[in-house]
C-alpha cells in the first residue's frame, strides 16, 4: 500500500552515469596523481621489459626467445597496469568516501547499491583502459615487436569478458574498509600483491612453488593473461580462448552477484555496529 | 490514508547502543526491562512524533545521543530495539523509500572537497533522480536566498569558507525538495552573518514550502527561534518534550513564563547545563553520539 506519493525514483541509467561523471570529475581534479600513476606505470612496463634485452645482450636465448620474452613480459606489464587500474579504482568505492567524508550523504540517497557498484565499475574500466592504452603507445617506440600475428579481436573478448571476475574480486575488496575502517585499505592492498604474485603476471604459473599453485588455479587473473597471451602471441582466435572466456564467465557469474551479496551484508553490519560514519 | 500513514516521523522506543554485543540475557540475570547491554547505551528508548509542517527541535550537549538518533532515521545505522517510521515506511524494512523522501545537513559539510560546489550539488543531485537541468536552474535560486554568489559554486570547495561550505551543503539538501529534512547541528561553528543566513533560509524553506524539519542544536537561541516543539536529550532519553512556551511554563513555578529562558528550562529539566553534559559525555560523542 503506498503511503505518501514517492518521488519519482532515479532511473537506474542516470544514477550509473553521474557515479561515472562524478569519478570523471574526481579524476580531472587529481589530474597531477593521475600522470603520476601514469609515468609509474610506463616506467614499470618499461623496466619489467628491458629484462628481456638483457637476456639478448647476456646471449642466453635465440632471437625468437628473446622477442617471445619481450611480448611476454610486455603483455604481463601491460594487463596488470590494467588489472591494478580496475582494481584500485573499484576497490576505492567506501575508502575514498571516508577520505572525502562523503560516505553518509552516498549511502544515504536512494540509489540501489548494486546501481552503485555498477557505476564504479563501469568508470574502472573505462578508466583503465585509457590509461594501459597510453602505456601501451609509450611503450612500444621502446622494443621492436612483430604484433602481425595478433588477433586483437580474442584479446579484446578475453579483456572485457575477464573483467567482470576482476570487478567482482575488487568489490569483495572494497568490503574490508567497510569492515575495518582502519585497515581495511590495507589489507585490500594485499589481497592485491597476492594476486599479482599467483597469477603470472610476469612468470608462467608453473615456476611457482606447488603450494601456491593451487591459488593461480582460481585467479581469474591467470586466464586473462592466458588468454589475451594467447590472442596476441599465438593469434589464437576467440575459439581457440574459448576455455579461457568460459573459465572467466564461469568466475563472472559467480563473483559478481557473490561480491554484491557480500557488499549488502557488510554494509548491514557495518550500520548495525555504526561504523559508516566518516572517520576512519 | 491513515493518520498514522500521514505522520512525517514517528520513532517509537528506539534504542542504540555501541561496544557491547546486545546480549537479551534470560530473567532472572536480566536489568532494564529484561534487556542487558554491555556496550555503552547512546539513544534510551527515545519516542515522538513529528507533524507535517513542523519545525521539531531536539536539544542536548555534545554526546547526548542526537546525531545517533539523525544517524537511524536517515538509515545509516539499524536500531538495535523499537522502530523508525518515515510517512508510515519503516526505516530498516523500507530503507530506499525513506531515503527518497529525507535528505540531512550534517556538522561536517561533507564534500569532495577538490570537486566544485557545482560538480557536488550534480552529483548529488543526480543521485536523487535531478537532471543536470534542474540542479543548474535551482541551485542558483537557492544559493542566492542563502546569501552566496553563484560564482562561488564553481570553485573547488577546498576554496571555500567554513560558512560558505555549510551553506553549500544546505543547497545539497533541500536542493532534492525532501519532504522531511533532517537538520543535524546544521549551524554548528557558523559565524553570526552565516548563521542568521542559514536560520532565515531554513524558516522561509518550512514556512513557503510545508516542508517538516527535524533540528538538532545545542544552541538554545536558535532552537526557540526555529522550533515548534523542543524536546530535551540527556543521557539518550528524553527529558522533557513541547512547545517552548509550555517548557518554560514547566519550570517557571511562581516567576513570570517571559523571564525563563531555555537554558534555565534546560537545567531544570535535566539537573544540568548543556556544557557540563558537553564535557561528561563528550567521549560517548567518539562512540557514536
Amino acid at each position: 500500500m503506498a503511503l505518501i506519493a514517492l518521488p519519482r525514483a532515479p532511473g537506474s541509467g542516470g544514477v550509473l552515469w553521474a557515479f561515472i561523471e562524478r569519478q570523471t570529475n574526481l579524476w580531472k581534479r587529481y589530474w597531477a596523481w593521475e600522470l603520476v600513476w601514469l609515468v609509474y606505470g610506463a616506467v614499470n612496463t618499461l623496466a619489467v621489459t628491458f629484462i628481456a634485452k638483457q637476456v639478448d645482450a647476456a646471449g642466453i636465448g635465440s632471437v625468437e626467445d628473446v622477442n617471445a620474452l619481450v611480448l611476454f613480459l610486455l603483455i604481463g606489464t601491460l594487463v596488470w597496469a590494467y588489472l591494478s587500474a580496475v582494481l584500485d579504482d573499484i576497490s576505492m568505492v567506501v575508502q575514498w568516501e571516508r577520505w572525502e567524508g562523503t560516505i553518509e550523504h552516498t549511502l544515504m540517497a536512494p540509489v540501489r547499491r548494486a546501481v552503485h557498484l555498477a557505476g564504479m565499475c563501469v568508470f574502472g574500466v573505462l578508466h583503465a583502459i585509457i590509461r594501459t592504452s597510453l602505456i601501451f603507445l609509450i611503450a612500444l617506440p621502446f622494443f621492436s615487436v612483430d604484433l602481425s600475428q595478433a588477433d586483437w579481436g580474442a584479446a579484446v573478448a578475453v579483456l572485457l569478458i575477464g573483467s567482470f571476475p576482476v570487478a567482482g574480486l575488487a568489490i569483495l575488496a572494497g568490503v574490508l574498509p567497510l569492515l575495518y575502517p582502519e585497515r581495511g585499505q590495507q589489507m585490500s592492498m594485499m589481497i592485491q600483491a597476492f594476486v599479482l604474485l599467483v597469477s603470472g603476471v610476469y612468470y608462467q604459473v608453473e615456476v611457482l612453488p606447488s603450494w601456491l599453485i593451487p591459488f593461480s588455479v582460481i585467479s581469474p587473473a591467470t586466464y586473462m593473461l592466458d588468454g589475451i597471451r594467447g590472442a596476441i602471441i599465438e593469434g589464437e582466435s576467440i575459439a581457440a580462448v574459448g576455455p579461457e572466456l568460459a573459465a572467466l564467465a564461469a568466475f563472472g557469474v559467480i563473483l559478481i552477484p557473490g561480491s554484491m551479496l557480500v557488499f549488502d551484508m557488510a554494509e548491514r553490519w557495518a550500520k548495525k555496529t555504526g561504523r559508516l560514519k566518516r572517520q576512519g | 490514508m491513515s493518520e498514522h500513514q500521514q505522520t512525517p516521523l514517528r520513532v517509537e522506543r528506539v534504542t542504540k547502543s555501541f561496544g557491547g554485543r546486545g546480549m537479551r540475557l534470560p530473567a532472572p540475570f536480566a536489568r532494564n526491562n529484561g534487556h542487558r547491554r554491555r556496550g555503552r547505551m547512546v539513544v534510551d528508548h527515545v519516542s515522538f512524533e513529528v507533524q507535517r509542517g513542523e519545525i521539531f527541535g531536539v536539544i542536548g550537549a555534545n554526546g547526548s545521543g542526537k546525531s545517533t538518533l539523525i544517524r537511524m532515521i536517515s538509515t545509516l545505522l539499524l536500531p538495535d530495539e523499537g522502530s523508525v517510521r518515515v510517512f508510515g515506511y519503516d526505516a530498516v524494512t523500507r530503507a530506499t523509500e525513506v531515503r527518497a523522501l529525507i535528505n540531512r545537513v550534517s556538522a561536517d559539510p561533507s564534500f569532495f572537497r577538490n570537486m566544485s560546489a557545482y560538480e557536488n550539488l550534480l552529483f548529488f543531485g543526480r543521485v536523487y533522480g535531478l537532471t543536470r537541468a534542474d540542479v543548474r536552474r535551482r541551485t542558483p535560486v537557492i544559493l542566492q536566498k542563502l546569501g552566496l554568489e553563484w560564482s562561488r559554486a564553481l570553485e573547488p570547495m577546498s576554496n571555500l569558507s567554513r560558512g560558505q561550505q555549510q551553506k553549500i551543503a544546505v543547497a545539497r539538501s533541500f536542493l532534492t525538495s525532501p519532504v522531511l529534512m533532517l537538520l543535524d547541528e546544521p549551524t554548528t561553528g557558523l559565524d553570526p552573518r552565516s548563521k542568521r543566513d542559514v536560520q532565515t533560509f531554513i524558516r522561509e524553506v518550512q514556512r513557503e514550502h510545508d516542508a517538516t524539519i527535524l533540528l538538532t542544536t545545542h544552541d538554545m537561541d536558535e532552537a526557540e527561534l526555529l522550533c515548534d516543539r523542543i524536546s530535551f536529550l540527556s543521557g539518550g532519553r528524553i527529558v522533557a518534550l513541547g512547545t517552548p512556551y509550555e517548557l518554560r511554563a514547566q519550570v517557571a513555578g511562581n516567576r513570570p513564563v517571559e523571564s525563563i529562558d531555555m537554558e534555565d528550562v534546560f537545567m531544570a529539566l535535566t539537573g544540568r547545563s548543556v556544557e557540563e553534559d558537553e564535557e561528561e559525555e563528550g567521549e560517548a560523542a567518539l562512540v557514536g553520539g
